[in-house]
């Protein structure tokens, strides 16, 4: 098998990425391969760069990347904007999703869905198959509908916030999601919720990459790789197997395995 | 320099769509401003003495004033002999059918995407259209008069319904009311006239669109709005000019009566030329617009979406005289570039129970000044007096500003005045939040507008609403920094 061959089969790639914000270096060589139908999961202590991550997959401004490279589906990904990034199907579900006030999330994501369509050449969705695809997806991930007709996030609960980022991933069908500390500041009962609703959009076709701090949430979300990411670095990849052990040992473990290097 | 900064840059510079000029033949008054002028204007509408009197008693009061200077706007002395005040596209003096319309004027209202025949149009909108001095045609008129509504060009009012207009005429604004208001009592040309009788309900929107063409004129019209008991209207009022490199003065006055339980909605889109991006040109709009709730339980609304102008002074108010009165007044005003806008409303609760609500939504962007100005005023005998105000300013980029000047006179123990104010920005975060869902930065921004405005947006009519929620988009874009 060519390489060439090989990298069809991979969604994503990052090569030795690194990035700053300011003055402050944050990642320092990231290096990490993702193929379609994968879950992975990134962890690590709180300031060890994940969520630069995260940011940086989906194109923000505030973060300049120094060196490296990545690529998603054989395209060059930060040559891209971050709408570009969004059409091409990369999706952020964010930590802190933002409020727009009076405009309702059903309104919202018409604007988005059909500015995807146009990017691939597909007419707009009528108002009539639209509301249809709402209705089955809202069942998916178990929303309400009437917190879609509310202004997007504007009075919303934590949970409820990122319950509407996951019914957004549902509807825009992304190839790659990154979920960014998405089990932050939710119950349990909320968790299984946004847990289940990410294992049904699940498929041979899509990938996930789950950023969080604790392992529980990969008690329902369950990745095939775990990566431990520190000081700007990947220092440990395994399988769901490593996260069980970080949880018992916790961080510390990392932190003085490799400061002892 | 950013991204989301070169966007700006880019996209301030958008053109002004209406800024064209149509080539008709017109009949001018000589430039400059004198008795002779006000006579020549009166001649021309072949008026009735009493008429002439009241412009010439305007004209030397307004001799003895001087321009206000407390608002919050700036601009050169203005030079009133340089301006014509009269000027009116040359056609058959009397039309009798659409089709003797010059074909130009017809052009050009069609440019504007207003259809002044009839059987095209799709809903119900009886439209006056008025260019430069003079109105051209007003539409729907058989079919109104039926009911006994009169809606006609002021100059047609004042010979057909002399009783009305010389009742009414300036019992809502004096002709000594302000600077422009005499002024505009002098040399008004012409401008909309509605009546509506005693329990009709205006079957459709009555229209009046209005369209500054020919070079250095000046236009002065004057609207006249009566609604008698219990009956309603809604109202709808347009504006654009051609692109000129000099400022042109618009200073109209509007004048609303309600009786007893009458209710009228008025609604503004002005989008007047704001001049250039560095600030040249454009239309001084110095607007007088008030309203009186003259009987019980009367109720008026002002919507205004104001995008244009380079400079806006305009307050529409609401005299709430009757008990049991409602006085509203929702707008967006938005200004680019170097535009500025002075701008808001007074309600003056006279009445017993009588409510107010103010809604204004003031979005600055470019280095533009936007400020609100309101006066809440609550005579002593105005029992229980409810005033609500809500007055939030966006601001887009860090060169514009934003200004609240809110006056509050209460004269009464009785009354509740509430009073919210916000300031926010569009934020980075906003707009790349919809950036990682496929929307680009010029739709995020016309998203998040319309977002914000939508509390006054709704207050629109239908037809009038998509073409506000257009026009904001394209007054802003790109004017995320």
């Amino acid at each position: 098998m060519t390489t060439d061959h090989l990298s069809l089969f991979i969604m994503l790639s990052i090569k030795n990425l690194q990035a700053r914000v300011e003055e402050k270096e944050i990642l320092k060589g990231i290096n990490l391969e993702v193929k379609a139908g994968e879950v992975h999961a990134i962890m690590g202590p709180n300031g060890s760069g994940k969520s630069t991550l995260a940011s940086i997959l989906a194109g923000r401004e505030t973060y300049e990347v120094t060196g490296g490279s990545i690529t998603f589906e054989g395209k060059d990904l930060l040559e891209l904007s971050p709408e570009d990034r969004a059409r091409e199907g990369v999706f952020l579900a964010f930590q802190y999703p933002v409020e727009i006030p009076g405009v309702s999330t059903i309104n919202f994501l018409k604007t988005a869905v059909n500015a995807i369509r146009e990017y691939r050449g597909e007419e707009a969705m009528d108002a009539v198959s639209f509301l249809k695809m709402m209705k089955e997806k809202t069942k998916v991930v178990e929303i309400d509908e009437t917190l879609l007709k509310r202004s997007l996030n504007e009075g919303f609960s934590g949970g409820e916030k990122k319950r509407n980022e996951i019914f957004q991933m549902a509807m825009l069908e992304p190839k790659l999601a990154v979920l960014d500390e998405t089990d932050s500041g939710l119950d349990i009962d909320a968790l299984k919720i946004v847990a289940n609703g990410v294992n049904k959009l699940r498929s041979k076709n899509n990938a996930v990459i789950v950023v969080t701090h604790y392992q529980r949430l990969l008690d329902y979300i369950v990745p095939d790789y775990v990566h431990v990411l520190y000081n700007g670095r990947i220092v440990k990849s395994g399988t769901k197997e490593l996260a069980l052990e970080l949880e018992a040992k916790g961080y510390d473990w990392i932190k003085n395995e490799n400061t002892a290097v | 320099m950013s991204d989301s900064n070169k966007i700006l840059e880019e996209l301030t510079q958008s053109d002004y769509k209406y800024g064209f000029v149509t080539n008709i033949e017109n009949d001018s008054a000589p430039k400059g401003l004198s008795e002779d002028t006000v006579r020549f204007i009166s001649a021309k509408k072949n008026e009735p003495e009493w008429l002439l009197e009241w412009r010439l008693k305007a004209f030397r009061h307004w001799l003895t004033m001087e321009t206000p200077t407390w608002a919050n706007v700036t601009f050169p002395a203005i030079d009133y002999q340089d301006i014509i005040y009269y000027s009116a596209p040359k056609q058959k003096i009397s039309l009798s059918s659409l089709d003797e319309i010059d074909p130009e004027l017809r052009a050009t209202f069609e440019k504007l995407g207003i259809s002044l025949d009839e059987q095209k149009r799709l809903s119900g909108v009886a439209v006056d259209a008025v260019i430069d001095s003079v109105s051209i045609t007003t539409t729907f008129k058989g079919k109104l008069s039926e009911l006994g509504i009169i809606f006609c060009s002021m100059s047609e009012a004042v010979h057909e319904h002399p009783e009305l207009v010389k009742k009414h005429l300036g019992s809502v604004v004096p002709i000594t009311d302000n600077y422009f208001t005499a002024l505009n009592s002098a040399v008004f040309s012409d401008g909309s006239f509605c009546y509506i009788p005693k329990g009709v309900r205006c079957p459709m929107e009555l229209s009046t669109y209005f369209r500054i063409n020919a070079a250095n004129t000046g236009q002065f019209e004057r609207t006249l709005l009566i609604a008698d008991e219990g009956s309603y209207v809604s109202y709808l009022e347009g504006c654009t000019a051609p692109m000129r490199d000099e400022n042109q003065l618009h200073a109209a006055v509007v004048e609303l009566i309600a009786m007893e339980k009458a209710e009228i909605k008025y609604s503004t889109v002005q989008n007047w030329y704001p001049g250039d991006k560095n600030g040249k040109g454009g239309i001084y709009n110095f607007v007088t617009k008030r309203a009186i709730c003259a009987g019980d339980h009367a109720k008026i609304s002002w919507t205004q979406v104001e995008t244009g102008s380079s400079i806006t002074w305009k307050y529409p108010s609401v005299i709430l005289k009757g008990d049991y009165s409602i006085g509203e007044f929702y707008s967006v005003a938005v200004t680019n570039n170097m535009q500025q806008a002075d701008t808001g409303t007074k309600m003056i609760h006279i009445g017993k129970n009588s409510r107010s609500r103010i809604v204004s939504k003031g979005i600055s962007a470019g280095k533009s000044q936007n400020s609100y100005r309101g006066l809440v005023k609550v005579m002593p005998r105005a029992e229980n007096a409810r005033n609500f105000s809500q007055c939030d300013s966006l601001l887009m980029g860090d060169q514009c500003g934003a200004h609240t000047f809110p006056y509050i006179e209460v004269g009464n123990p009785s009354a509740i005045v509430e009073h919210e104010a916000t300031t926010s920005k569009i934020g980075e975060d906003q707009v790349f939040y919809c950036n990682q869902r496929g929307i680009d930065t010029e739709k995020a921004v016309a998203l998040i507008v319309n977002g914000y405005c939508k509390e006054v947006l709704n207050q629109l009519p239908m037809e009038f609403a998509v073409e506000a929620q257009k026009l904001l988009a394209i007054s802003l874009e790109g004017s995320v920094g």
